[in-house]
């Protein structure tokens, strides 16, 4: 079985090629149906391997099996997260693929092919950073993802935010990858090995971890983070996902970024979490800290939006920061938690995002005030929008509710609060949109003061599609109705928690400590907890909007957020010299 | 003086990448922020080829001379910088095309001037 | 954001980072070092399967799926650009002007042309024996073919480069190497496994196994998707006009540049 590990990353790129190759002549209806076998074939094998995959498959690409000990080849991992990452990657191409199937506006003259062999060159390279066990080919892949991530996000050439957005998005990223690729030829240095397990054990060899160990760490944490959008290296995603095409912003939002915090589970787990590697109490000080900032800066950001699609891609930074307090607790309660909050939170984003993109192609807007009450009629799009609203609140008994009371209870104390909070303020921001937009309720926004109100509206953005739809096709309101019951059924299906929780011991521990997750009471109260103080949060914004708008003293917040890729690169600088500062205890007293 | 030279190459390469990404937070021309870019990414092929050096050897190329009459210089990081080579020129391919739609879009390169995505 | 505050955002992010960068090169091993363990194993495994060339050994066997990786953000950087640097909808096409060139600069370019495109192709053809290979062959003989442009016009560029077949070639080159890939797989043992084919005589073109049919894919590739890349942008530069400029509509993409035409 192991040896069928590297066709997750060759059969999306061969359809990719082939997709290219033919694109000239092939009918529009089959590239975008080649386009969705082939991911959906993808699917299929990771969906196959994935019970094959305790203990972990080990494949060398190249047949380049280790002689005593030592390989010159690359190795792939496919144990339980990795696999199911994959599968969760193509799962969810295949979904905004089905999305855009026949709809999504009409492909630029003889490259009929090039959108959907896009979106598998994507999964290609998420794929092959999910599974990889080489910290080099780790870089391939994710640079492989980040340049197919950039075309994707600038596809609308003729929107001038869309190149804006997608250029800024590019350079921070790069930036970033280039950050990791300097830390990696430090641990390179130092150990004279490039798969992980190896450096690992070449850091263990070398004593208590010093300057050179820190700075590694600090390097690749920050290209991971850069990509997974933990504050201060947050800014470039919310101009990304507010421009980038919905099917896109289904998977940047859905796992791309949440591909940043698993790379930073993989790598510390592999690599840093040795004696030689960085002690786990200044890891954990680490992570938390960012979770922590990243939660709360997300949520009050969120909160503030009125482009709808900014303002998910702002609880995608709030949700990301949960996701990385988890992690932060080094527990296997915390794995197992965020690996459930991140299959759920998958299923509830995609989504949001692909209800607004019906409302985008519909009413040729995403603004919150422009839209007030002119989607009444689409009541499907309201359910489920609304559905997906209390799923991400973390309404029992959605994967995200259970993913999240799990986390809760490995993070403890005051974080718990943290958490109900950020996802009840995430949430009560898109019931709010919710209220007005479908329902109409509560006045009018008024709005801000004139021109130079420091934000983003949605308003003047065009339809991806053709034309303004009239009738909304049946593919783009099934996609989000099949997302939606998946995020339900990681959370209420028997058994499922239990086997990812199974995989996540088995990766980490070969099996040795296995948790059991369940439902407890306690968690079940906090979701309900945190759904209805999302409903009162929304209830209050609202009918007396004046009591939550945003005050004058969060403006200094916003101006942050300056669109000028010069500060976010210098927030970059900034945040690489927060994670040395807060990991330095481990080399003083080490 | 001997212990300088011996971290020279890496502190140079140090230098590089913080040099570029000065220029690219301080640009105020967006062709001019991509080959700060490069200059970052060229900080990493000084770093990998330095890694990769060893004392009076030569290219690990067998074709004229006999293997283990001379010692080589690491393969392996030549390789992974020619991966970072093509990586980079690709990114830079990239970030110019979006380059060339901003001028077009927005009619001006200077970061300072686009104002559409804030808050 | 104003840049005073920028720059002292920087001079704080940047001092951190210097001294955690030097602090870190402190602590390095010393330039020059002996100590390459890895590097150590390549140079053995490459002379096992008789290629000459350790570093296309590294990349077309040992880390031959890295090189995979490499070629696809090739491709996906090409098919990008091809999206982003398309006509849009408010643009047209103008066909170019025959341009001047000075009778030296003509003749030094259609000179010196051909032996280019040679050099590009040796330094492909011998990817496994001496230094170079398919990226660096491919990158010489696509440039060589933009002397054209130099010694003559963007017209005679344009005879000499229909953009379809590239982008076709482009393609098939990346499938041949992942169908290489996967031959691996099915009749050897793994995907991109090198256990196929004889490995030759050391030092002589066929040696390698499997090497020099994947170096010759990079090159094929390579060659073509710099071709289609530098199109995209010598598109941009001589032949599409905003709506509203001179020259006359033309809405068959690139078919226009057929021969003879």
């Amino acid at each position: 079985m192991h040896r069928l590990l590297p066709l997750l990353v060759a059969v999306p790129l061969l359809g990719a090629a082939l997709l290219a190759a033919l694109g000239r002549v092939l009918p529009r209806v089959v590239a975008e149906s080649v386009g969705c076998a082939v991911s959906a074939g993808t699917a299929a094998l990771a969906v196959v391997l994935l019970p094959h995959s305790s203990p972990p498959l080990v494949e060398w690409a190249g047949g380049w099996e280790p002689v005593r000990g030592y390989g010159v080849g690359i190795v792939l991992v496919g144990d339980g997260p990795g696999l199911g990452m994959a599968a969760l990657v193509s799962l969810l191409t295949l979904a905004a693929l089905a999305y855009s199937w026949r709809s999504f506006d009409e492909p630029p003259h003889g490259h009929t092919g090039a959108f959907p062999a896009l979106m598998l060159l994507f999964q290609a390279g998420m794929c092959g950073f999910a599974i990889a066990g080489d910290l080099f080919n780790a870089f391939v892949w994710f640079e492989l993802m980040g340049v197919v991530a950039y075309a994707l996000t600038g596809h609308r050439v003729e929107e001038a935010r869309a190149v804006q957005g997608a250029l800024t998005f590019a350079i921070v990223n790069s930036l970033g990858g280039y950050a990791l690729l300097m830390g990696i030829a430090l641990l390179y240095a130092r150990t004279g090995e490039l798969a992980m397990a190896e450096i690992g054990r070449g850091l263990d060899a070398g004593g208590p971890p010093d300057a050179l160990v820190l700075a590694g760490f600090v390097l690749v944490l920050t290209g991971l983070l850069v990509k997974a959008a933990a504050v201060p290296f947050h800014f470039w995603l919310p101009d990304a996902h507010a421009v980038a095409p919905t099917p896109v912003c289904m998977l940047l939002s859905g796992v791309m970024v949440q591909l940043g915090v698993f790379g930073v589970w993989r790598i510390h787990g592999t690599v840093f979490s040795g004696p030689g590697g960085l002690p786990a109490g200044d890891v954990e000080r680490v992570l938390m800290v960012l979770g922590a900032v990243t939660a709360a800066i997300g949520a009050l950001m969120c909160w503030y939006q009125r482009h709808i699609k900014r303002l998910l891609a702002y609880s995608t930074i709030a949700h990301t920061g949960l996701f990385l307090l988890g992690v932060g607790t080094l527990t296997p309660e915390g794995d197992d938690g965020v690996a459930l909050y991140v299959i759920g939170h998958a299923g509830v984003k995609a989504a949001l995002f692909a209800c607004t993109g019906i409302l985008l192609d519909r009413f040729g807007s995403v603004d919150e005030h422009v839209l007030h009450g002119r989607a009444g009629a689409l009541r499907g799009v309201a359910v489920m929008f609304a559905a997906a609203a209390l799923g991400l609140a973390g309404l029992p008994p959605f994967g995200t509710a259970l993913g999240k009371s799990v986390t809760e209870e490995a993070v403890g104390g005051p974080l718990t609060v943290l958490y109900v909070v950020v996802s009840a303020v995430t949430a009560g921001a898109v019931l709010r949109v919710a209220a007005r937009v479908f329902l109409g309720l509560g006045p009018r926004p008024r709005e801000a003061r004139g021109e130079d109100a420091y934000e983003t509206t949605g308003n003047g953005e065009e339809p991806e599609t053709e034309q303004r739809l009239v009738r909304v096709p049946d593919t783009m309101t099934a996609v989000p109705a099949l997302l939606l019951a998946g995020a339900l059924a990681a959370g209420a299906v028997p058994g499922f928690a239990d086997a990812v929780a199974r995989a996540m011991s088995e990766a980490t521990t070969a099996g040795l400590v296995h948790t059991s997750v369940h439902w407890t009471p306690v968690g079940i109260v906090l979701g309900l907890v945190s759904t209805l103080l999302a409903v009162g949060l929304a209830a209050v914004a609202v009918t007396r909007p004046e009591l939550l708008a945003p005050p004058a003293r969060a403006l200094p917040l916003r101006r942050l957020q300056s669109g000028h890729v010069g500060d976010y690169v210098a927030w970059l600088l900034v945040g690489t010299t927060v994670l040395g500062v807060l990991a330095l205890p481990a080399v003083l007293t080490g | 003086m001997t212990a300088v030279l011996h971290v020279l190459p890496y502190l140079v390469a140090a230098w590089v990448f913080l040099a570029g990404a000065y220029g690219l937070a301080t640009s105020r021309n967006l062709i001019h922020a991509v080959g700060c870019l490069s200059v970052c990414q060229a900080a990493t092929y000084v770093l990998l080829l330095a890694v990769g050096y060893r004392d009076g050897a030569t290219a690990p190329v067998f074709s004229d001379m006999a293997p283990g009459t001379r010692p080589v210089v690491d393969p392996v990081v030549q390789a992974l910088a020619l991966t970072d080579v093509v990586v980079g020129a690709t990114v830079t391919a990239l970030l110019l095309a979006l380059v060339v739609q901003v001028a077009k879009r927005h009619g001006t390169v200077d970061p300072d001037e686009l104002t559409e995505l804030r808050g | 954001m104003n840049p005073r505050t920028r720059l002292w955002l920087v001079a704080t992010g940047g001092a951190g980072l210097a001294a955690l960068l030097v602090a870190a090169c402190l602590r390095l091993p010393d330039f020059g070092g002996d100590r390459h363990p890895y590097g150590d194993r390549a140079v053995r495994a490459s002379l096992e399967r008789h290629v000459a060339n350790t570093v296309a050994s590294v990349n077309f066997d040992q880390r031959a799926f890295d090189t995979l990786g490499e070629l696809t953000i090739l491709f996906a950087a090409v098919l990008g650009c091809m999206v982003l640097l398309r006509q849009t909808r408010d643009e047209h096409r103008a066909p170019p002007e025959p341009a001047d060139v000075a009778l030296p600069v003509r003749r030094y370019a259609l000179l010196v042309l051909p032996v280019a495109l040679l050099t590009g192709l040796y330094v492909v053809a011998h990817g496994q024996l001496s230094p170079g290979g398919g990226f660096q062959g491919g990158v010489v003989a696509a440039t060589a073919l933009h002397l054209l442009y130099l010694g003559a016009d963007y017209r005679a560029l344009e005879r000499v480069r229909p953009i379809g077949p590239y982008e076709a070639g482009d393609a098939l080159a990346t499938s041949a190497y992942l169908v290489t890939g996967v031959a691996g797989l099915i009749g050897g043992s793994a995907f991109l496994a090198n256990t196929l084919l004889p490995y030759g005589m050391f030092n002589t073109l066929a040696s390698g196994g499997t090497v020099p049919l994947l170096n010759a894919a990079v090159g094929m590739e390579v060659a073509c998707a710099v071709v289609v890349l530098l199109a995209g942008f010598l598109d941009q530069a001589v032949e599409i006009v905003e709506e509203g400029e001179d020259g006359e509509r033309d809405d068959d993409g690139h078919d226009h540049e057929e021969p003879g035409k």
